[in-house]
C-alpha cells in the first residue's frame, strides 16, 4: 500500500497530465461523432453572452452589404408575387404559403466559422423559439446548416462546411440525387458525391436540394457545377459545387422546420422495422 | 504573492476573450488564426506547482473549445504545452532555468524566441493533429501548422515585449 502511495506521489504530474488529456481527447473524439457532446459546445449562457455582445458591435459594420442583401431579397420576392406563374414555381417560399408545410423562424448568427475542419455556427434563437435538433438553416440564397445542440436562448449549427454534414442535394435540371459532404479545404467550395454516371452533369448547372431528407424543403439552392471527375471506381461522378452563399459573410439567417417531420420519420421507422 | 496571482488571472480572461473575440476571426488567407492564449502558459509564475499549471491550462483550453465548437483540441495542446513546459526551459535557458532565475520580462531575447517557437510548433502541432484527426490530410496538418505558428510566434513575441516595457 505505501508502494503505491508513493508511486501515485513521485508521478504525480504525469498521471495529472494522462488524466487530463485523456478528457481532452475523449471529448475530441466524441466531437468527432455527429452529434456531440451535450458539455462543450456554444449554446450556452456564457458563450451566447460573450457572442452577443461582440455581435451588437460587429453588426453596424455590415450593415451596408446586408442591407444590399436585403433589397436583392425583396426584389426577388417582389418579383414572384407580380409574375403569374408562382403555381408552376416550387421554390420554397410557395411550398411555405400555399400547403403550411413550413415554419420559418429568423435568427441572428452570433458566430460563424469557416477556417476548421468542423465548424459550427451559433444563432441567437433556441427552445424558448420552439428550435429543436435537426431543423434546417437557410439563408435566402442557399442552405447553410443543421440545427445540432440547442439551449434556452442559442443553438449551434452543423455548418455545411464541416466534414461530418452529409445533405442530400440533386442536379436541378434532373432528378439524379447525391449527397453534399465538404473535403476541408475551401470555404467556397463543396463536393456532390455519389452521382450516378448516367446523370447529364454539365459545368455551370445548379445544384439544390433533394427532397429526400425531411429537413429541407425540395428545391433550395446550393450553388453551381464548376468541375466535375468519376470516382475510382468508376460508377459514380463527385462533382465541385461552388456555393451561393458566401459561407464567410452571414448575418441573419432564417431556420426551417418541416411541420410534417414526425410524420415522415415514423412513418420511415414503421417501414424499416 | 497576491499580487501576481491577481496579474496571472488579469491575464487569464484578457487572453481568452481576446482569442475568442479576435483572434479566432482573423482568418488570413482563409484559414490562419494566431493562437495567443497559449502566452498565458509561456508566462506562467515558475516556481507555482507543476500541477497548478496542468489544471489552469486545461481550464484555459477548455473554454476556448467551449467558445470555438472544437471538442476538446485546445484542452489537449494546452495540456501537452503545460506538460513539456519544463524541457522547453531547461533547453533554452539552461543554467537560469536551474537557479529558478528567469525573469521573462528582463531575459535575453534570443532565449525567449527559442521558448515560444519551440513551445508554439509543440501546441500547433497536437491542436491541428487533433483536429483535423486524419493522418490522410498530414499535408493540410502541416501546412496550418507552420503558416499559424508563424503568425503565433510573432504576435506572442511582440505582446511579451510590449508588455513587459510597459512594467518597468
Amino acid at each position: 500500500m505505501q508502494q503505491i502511495f508513493n508511486f501515485v506521489i513521485r508521478n504525480k504530474t504525469f498521471l495529472l497530465f494522462s488524466l487530463l488529456f485523456s478528457i481532452a481527447l475523449a471529448l475530441t473524439i466524441q466531437s468527432h461523432s455527429y452529434h456531440r457532446s451535450k458539455f462543450i459546445n456554444s449554446a450556452n449562457g456564457l458563450t451566447g453572452g460573450v457572442y452577443g455582445t461582440m455581435n451588437s458591435v460587429d453588426q453596424y459594420f455590415n450593415l451596408k452589404i446586408k442591407n444590399d442583401i436585403l433589397a436583392e431579397e425583396n426584389k426577388r420576392l417582389r418579383e414572384q408575387l407580380l409574375n403569374t406563374n408562382i403555381a408552376t414555381d416550387s421554390s420554397f417560399i410557395d411550398s411555405t404559403y400555399s400547403k403550411g408545410k413550413y415554419r420559418i423562424t429568423i435568427a441572428d448568427v452570433y458566430k460563424n466559422s469557416y477556417s476548421l475542419t468542423n465548424n459550427y455556427l451559433t444563432l441567437n434563437k433556441g427552445k424558448n423559439d420552439s428550435i429543436k435538433r435537426d431543423f434546417g438553416v437557410m439563408t435566402s440564397n442557399g442552405i447553410i446548416g443543421i440545427i445540432d445542440n440547442t439551449s434556452k436562448n442559442y443553438s449551434t449549427t452543423l455548418s455545411i462546411l464541416n466534414s461530418k454534414s452529409r445533405i442530400n442535394a440533386k442536379i436541378k435540371s434532373t432528378n439524379h440525387i447525391g449527397s453534399l459532404t465538404w473535403n476541408g479545404e475551401s470555404p467556397i467550395y463543396v463536393q456532390l458525391e455519389d452521382v450516378s454516371q448516367f446523370a447529364p452533369v454539365k459545368v455551370g448547372d445548379t445544384i439544390e436540394t433533394g427532397g429526400e431528407s425531411s429537413i429541407f424543403p425540395k428545391g433550395i439552392g446550393i450553388g453551381t457545377i464548376t468541375s466535375f471527375e468519376s470516382d475510382i471506381s468508376g460508377d459514380t461522378y463527385t462533382i465541385q459545387v461552388k456555393l451561393f452563399n458566401d459561407m464567410t459573410n452571414i448575418g441573419a439567417v432564417y431556420i426551417v422546420e418541416n411541420l410534417n417531420r414526425n410524420e415522415i420519420r415514423s412513418l420511415e421507422n414503421n417501414t424499416n422495422e | 504573492m497576491n499580487n501576481v496571482t491577481g496579474l496571472n488571472i488579469a491575464r487569464f480572461i484578457l487572453l481568452l476573450l481576446a482569442q475568442v473575440v479576435i483572434c479566432n476571426h482573423i482568418d488570413f488567407f482563409g484559414y490562419i488564426n494566431p493562437y495567443i492564449y497559449i502566452i498565458f502558459i509561456f508566462l506562467f509564475p515558475i516556481k507555482e506547482e507543476r500541477l497548478m499549471l496542468l489544471l489552469v491550462s486545461f481550464l484555459l483550453g477548455m473554454f476556448v473549445d467551449l467558445f470555438s465548437d472544437s471538442g476538446g483540441v485546445h484542452a489537449a495542446a494546452a495540456v501537452s504545452l503545460a506538460y513539456a513546459r519544463p524541457v522547453l526551459l531547461k533547453s533554452s535557458f539552461g543554467m537560469l532555468y536551474e537557479h529558478q532565475s528567469i525573469k521573462f520580462t528582463t531575459t535575453d531575447i534570443g532565449s525567449l524566441i527559442t521558448y515560444i517557437t519551440l513551445g508554439t510548433v509543440i501546441h500547433h502541432l497536437i491542436l491541428f493533429s487533433l483536429e483535423i484527426f486524419n493522418i490522410s490530410n498530414i499535408l493540410l496538418i502541416l501546412k496550418k501548422t507552420l503558416f499559424s505558428s508563424i503568425f503565433t510566434i510573432l504576435l506572442s513575441l511582440l505582446l511579451i515585449i510590449l508588455f513587459s516595457r510597459n512594467r518597468k
